[in-house]
Formats: C-alpha cells, sequence, structure tokens
C-alpha cells in the first residue's frame, strides 16, 4: 500500500539535505541566473562594432563618405589607419581587427571617369559568423554611400571581399580548433578536483597528511599524470580535426605547444584550487561546471567575441579559455607565429600564477 | 634520542567554532610504555591525537611528541610516528602491497621492496599481498594499516581506536602485535573503548568532555577512584538489583555474569544497604576488590554529571 506519510517523509528529509549542501544549492540558483544573464545580455548572433581598419589610398570626399557610411552602419568600428601591406596582414593575423578596407589611390579620379575602381575588403573569416553579416551588408553600404554623389550611374565602383584563412566559409574551421580549449577546460579542471576531492571523502587525506609529504609535492604528483591525459586529448583532437574535417595547421607548432601547455596547467591549478574548496566530489563537478558555462558562452567559442559587448568582454578575458581559443585559431588557421600570440601567452601566465598562488595558499597542511 | 619521555604536552585545547572539544590537557607518556586512551564517543580522543601529531593546531597549549614540538615541528614527528586513524584510510582501490609500497615511498624509506616483503611477511599478509585493501575484512583491514603505519620504525605509535568494530580473535591478534612492537622500544598510545584492552595497558588516562579526568597506572585506577565493592552471587538477582538500584548508599549496581557487583563511596552506608541480603539461603555476599571496569563505569557515569 502507498502510504501518503513515507512519502513526505522522504520528501521532507530530500529537501532537508538539498539545504544543507549549501554549494549545491548555490549553484542551483546560480547556474540560471547565469545563464539568463549571459544568454540574454553578452551573447549576440549578429554581431556590431567589430573592429576595423582603413587604409586610405585617396582623401576625397567619395572615400570619405563610404568610412561615414560604415561607421553609422554599426557593422564596422573603425579603430584606425594603416599604411603598410604588413601592418595589415599582422593585425588581421593577430585578431585585432576582424576587417581591414583598402581604398586604392586615385579612387576619386577613377570614379568620376567612370572607371569603376576596385574597393577591397580583407574579412577574417576564421569564426564565419562574426565576419558574416558586415562582409554581407558592405557592398551594398558602398553603393548606397556613393549615390549622392554620383547619381543613378551604373555600379560605379566594384567591392571585391577576400574572406582571409577561411574562404570557403567552414564552421568546421572555427569550432575545432575551439573545442580543443573547451574539452581541456572540462576534463583537467574536473579530473584533478574530482581526484583531489576523492582523497579528502574516503579519508586517504587523514594517512597522507600524516605522511612528512610535503604540499607541492602531492600537488605536482597528483597533477602530472593528467598533463599526461591532456596531451592525449590534444594528440586526439588535433588528428581527428585534420583527418576529419581537413582542418589546416598553418603556424608555428612551438607557439602552439607553449600555448597548450600553460593551458593545461591553469586548468590543473584551478582543478586543484577547486578541491582545496569543495567537500565532495559532487560539489568539484558543479564547481567545474560553474566555470565552464562561461567558458563556453564568452570565451569566443561558439559566439563571436568582437560581439559581445564590452563587461563581457571584459569578464571573457578573464577566462582562460578566451585567450588559449584565440591563441590556438590564430596559430592553426592564420598560420600565427609565437610573436602573434604573444598577447594570449602572457594572459595565460598570469591567470596560472594567481590560480597556482590561491591553490597552494588554500591547500591544508592539516584538517584544520 | 635519550629523552624520557615519548609524549610531554602541555595544556592542550581546541576549539571548533564555540564547541572547546579539548580543553587544558597535558599528558606525559614515558617511553616504551603502552599507554591507553579511555573516554566515551565524543570526549576528544581523536582531536587530542590529531594535535600530538600535528595533524590539527591547538589553540592553546604545546608540547612536544619524541622531543619535537608539535606545533612548529610536525614534520620531523610525522616522520617518526606511526598514526593510525579511527576509519580505515588506505587506498581502497590498490592492493594491500602496493599500499605498503606507497606509504614506505611516501616515508622515503631506502630498499622500499625488501621493506614491504619484510612487513608483508611479519603481518602475516603475504598471501594476500595482491587483494585489493577494499575486499579485506575489517580484521584484516586493521592489520594491514598497523603494518603500514609501523614499516618506517616509528618511536610512537599513536593508534585511534585500532580495534573498532573488529571481532575477538583479531582484537588478540591486533593486541599480540602491539605487546611485540612495545618489547622493541615503541611507545604506544591506543584509544579504545574496550575494557579487556584498556587492562592490557600499563598506564590509562581517561578523558570525557575535553577533559583528563583520571591518569595513573592501569593497577592503581580502581583504588583512586576510590569505590568500595561487594559482591552478591546467587539465584534471583533480578529482585535485588531492582531493589538497590537507587538505593541509599548505592552508587552504582552492575551485573557480572551470575553476580551483581555492588559499589558506593562511603563504606558504612553500603553496608547498611547490603545488610538485609547477608546471610540469605543461596546467596553468597562478600566484599570484593573493586576492578577496572566498575571503575570505568564509575567514571563515565560521574563525568556525564560532572560536565552536563
Amino acid at each position: 500500500m502507498t502510504s501518503f506519510s513515507r512519502i513526505l517523509a522522504i520528501m521532507g528529509k530530500e529537501f532537508i539535505q538539498m539545504l544543507r549542501d549549501r554549494l549545491t544549492f548555490g549553484m542551483m540558483v546560480g547556474i540560471p541566473v547565469m545563464q539568463l544573464l549571459l544568454f540574454g545580455y553578452a551573447i549576440n548572433t549578429d554581431p556590431r562594432h567589430l573592429p576595423t581598419l582603413v587604409e586610405m589610398g585617396d582623401n576625397g570626399p567619395a572615400s570619405r563618405a563610404i568610412t561615414q557610411a560604415m561607421e553609422t552602419s554599426e557593422y564596422f568600428d573603425l579603430i584606425g589607419l594603416t599604411t603598410s601591406a604588413e601592418e595589415t596582414e599582422s593585425a588581421l593575423q593577430s585578431g585585432d581587427v576582424l576587417f581591414v578596407v583598402t581604398i586604392p589611390p586615385n579612387f576619386e579620379r577613377d570614379l568620376l571617369r567612370g572607371d569603376r575602381p576596385q574597393i577591397l575588403l580583407d574579412a577574417d573569416a576564421s569564426d564565419p559568423v562574426a565576419a558574416g553579416a558586415g562582409a554581407g551588408a558592405f557592398p551594398t553600404l558602398v553603393q548606397e554611400a556613393l549615390a549622392p554623389m554620383l547619381g543613378e550611374m551604373h555600379p560605379p565602383v566594384e567591392t571585391v571581399i577576400h574572406r582571409r584563412f577561411n574562404p570557403a566559409g567552414r564552421t568546421a574551421l572555427n569550432i575545432v580548433p575551439g573545442l580543443l580549449g573547451v574539452i581541456l577546460t572540462m576534463t583537467m579542471a574536473m579530473m584533478t578536483s574530482m581526484a583531489l576531492t576523492r582523497e579528502a571523502e574516503r579519508g586517504t587525506l587523514e594517512t597522507l597528511l600524516a605522511t612528512p609529504t610535503r604540499p607541492h609535492e602531492v600537488m605536482i604528483g597528483k597533477i602530472t599524470p593528467y598533463v599526461f591525459v591532456g596531451s592525449i586529448q590534444v594528440a586526439i583532437l588535433l588528428t581527428g580535426a585534420r583527418l576529419l574535417f581537413g582542418v589546416p595547421f598553418l603556424g608555428s607548432p612551438l607557439a602552439f605547444l607553449a600555448a597548450v601547455s600553460l593551458f593545461i596547467l591553469v586548468n590543473l591549478s584551478l582543478g586543484f584550487l577547486f578541491s582545496t574548496v569543495a567537500r565532495s566530489q559532487m560539489q568539484a563537478m558543479q564547481m567545474t561546471f560553474f566555470i565552464f558555462l562561461p567558458s563556453i558562452l564568452l570565451s569566443g567559442f561558439m559566439f563571436p567575441f568582437a560581439g559581445m559587448p564590452a563587461w563581457a568582454q571584459t569578464l571573457g578575458q578573464a577566462l582562460p579559455t578566451t585567450h588559449f581559443i584565440h591563441a590556438v585559431r590564430s596559430i592553426m588557421l592564420k598560420g600565427a607565429g609565437f610573436q602573434d600570440v604573444i598577447h594570449d601567452i602572457w594572459p595565460l601566465a598570469v591567470i596560472f600564477a594567481v590560480i597556482a598562488t590561491l591553490a597552494m595558499l588554500r591547500y591544508r597542511r592539516t584538517l584544520d | 634520542m635519550s629523552e624520557a619521555l615519548a609524549i610531554d604536552v602541555q595544556g592542550l585545547t581546541k576549539r571548533f567554532g564555540d564547541k572547546t572539544v579539548v580543553d587544558d590537557f597535558s599528558m606525559q607518556v614515558p617511553r616504551g610504555k603502552i599507554y591507553g586512551f579511555l573516554g566515551p564517543n565524543g570526549s576528544g580522543k581523536t582531536t587530542t591525537i590529531r594535535m600530538m601529531c600535528g595533524l590539527l593546531k591547538p589553540d592553546a597549549g604545546g608540547g612536544t611528541a619524541l622531543g619535537h614540538d608539535i606545533v612548529h615541528e610536525s614534520r620531523e614527528i610525522k616522520s617518526r610516528v606511526g598514526y593510525m586513524t579511527q576509519k580505515f584510510s588506505l587506498y581502497g582501490d590498490l592492493t594491500v602491497r602496493e599500499n605498503l609500497t606507497f606509504m614506505a615511498r611516501l616515508h622515503a624509506l631506502k630498499n622500499t621492496k625488501s621493506v614491504v616483503n619484510a612487513a608483508l611477511e611479519e603481518y602475516a599478509l603475504a598471501p594476500r599481498a595482491n587483494q585489493l585493501a577494499d575486499t579485506l575484512s575489517g580484521g584484516w583491514k586493521q592489520r594491514l594499516a598497523l603494518a603500514a603505519a609501523s614499516m618506517h620504525d616509528p618511536g610512537l605509535l599513536l593508534l585511534d581506536e585500532p580495534t573498532a568494530g573488529v571481532d575477538p580473535k583479531a582484537r588478540r591478534d591486533f593486541w599480540d602485535r602491539i605487546r611485540v612492537l612495545a618489547r622493541k622500544g615503541v611507545t604506544v598510545l591506543v584509544s579504545t573503548h574496550y575494557m579487556d584492552e584498556a587492562v592490557q595497558c600499563d598506564n590509562i588516562a581517561f578523558i570525557a568532555y575535553g577533559r583528563k579526568l583520571i591518569d595513573a597506572p592501569s593497577a592503581d585506577i580502581p583504588e583512586r577512584v576510590g569505590l568500595i565493592t561487594w559482591r552478591i552471587e546467587g539465584k534471583g538477582l533480578q529482585p535485588i538489583y531492582d531493589a538497590l538500584h537507587g538505593a541509599d548508599g548505592v552508587d552504582q549496581i552492575a551485573r557480572f555474569g551470575s553476580a551483581l557487583h555492588v559499589s558506593g563511596r562511603d563504606a558504612d552506608r553500603l553496608e547498611r544497604a547490603i545488610a538485609p541480603y547477608r546471610g540469605q539461603d543461596g546467596l553468597i555476599v562478600e566484599k570484593a576488590k573493586t576492578g577496572l571496569e566498575e571503575a570505568f563505569i564509575w567514571l563515565m557515569t560521574g563525568s556525564e554529571d560532572n560536565f552536563q
């Protein structure tokens, strides 16, 4: 016979246990709030205000009408002028800008003569979504900007769009290197935090603490095996990316190695830090999830980083995954070398130093 | 090392939140002794032991273990003390041999392999060397834990209720091993609930509600407690038990097999209380020596009155 009072008893007990586990309860409330805010405010699949450089070969009224129109369209944020092809190249490669507009010399003269001068838009298409809208709107934008000057003359200019790094606009090229960051974030942080929390949960931590073992010996000893696991994951993903999706690897392997090693270390020490806070493996997993979500949403993995509002970008900058994904995309897809990704490497190093210090400070030498 | 005291602590105090778990605890344990550590559950035995081996920092007080400061030299202590936790805390998913090897390497022992083999032999664990620790029975787990705690030849063994939940035969084996270690000169501090184990200790410290109530050679304990005991043996004891329970002059009454042990602090009042039963047919009423057990039951009940 079904006993209502027994069901009530179990329900009551379940609620009590739920409320006792503060962290879990916090996550139950925190995760929906975080999701709501991130999806609602930060994520933008129609990104605007994308950083753009202009190479002004001509400074006439027509050129200025075009740049004016680009600003007004909100797709482009003209952040500066460039004079050399080299500068243009490195700006695109490092990901500082998503677009470079080149207005050729004598543009105005050729235009008025009806010679149909070319105007060039270099778009960083490694993320097809980010570049897509701006590049799509560009030809119309130019025509409309010039219309008042030229009346109904037939196509007075030829807009040429170079979709750089990913001419076919394949999303796989962008996603696969990003996956590297997301998977490492997930597994590395989770595995270490759980492996360490397990010791506390099973009581073996007391045995460990009762021996003369030093904290850094525990940290290095526990973390190193997972460096190997991480390396295997990287190898699998790189091989799969090449064989199944034809993702190129154009840049410097050395820069890649530096970025990957540092990133693995960051996540392992993050896991170590979690384990000093979490009281059970369950809590350790929840904490990993709490960092994993923004790492997917705010890192530029799923949604264009440049399209997010400033506050979300700042938040994203604090996440190691953001820098790692950015660096790996530049290296794999754009052929970047160490110099091009140094501005992603040093933030990773800083984040690592901060997390590792915190973890060592929090690691308990005693059972207090 | 030649200090006469293996443990010398004064005024140890530990608070968790606003609860004082150990209060002004002092103790001197001479080298080579088996020191029993008794007290009801939650009396602060585990916390005290943890402070002695540097696993917890005392809020006040201090002292030395094997001549090393328990607050500042916990690393030295940890390498010379063997600590066995109350709950089995080796790795259940490692084999017996793997566990011992791991512990030997944490203590940076030389010739790990031969040390481990020797421990396997000594503790008769060799036939189970490749068994996962989780699959051992309670008695074997404790034996493995003792092997792990004593492999690095510690000068002091801290055993926290090592025989809780272990069957009587395994408990006897375990104590045989403790005595073997003690004969080799190892000082042993062992907490326990079992009277038959307490009797085997050279000295006994009794702790309740975080305070030490008594600390003496085990033979002296009954006298220290100051109880006088009469023994009533015969048939139909239950009515007598009921009649004497709470009677004037009777502080404690307990059944021991087929006899009642009636104890009190005041000899005259106690004698008056049992007078009606003396000389009754089929009853043997005689004065008895107060044993350790009566003393501890007395301490246990007394401590509740004193501190609640």
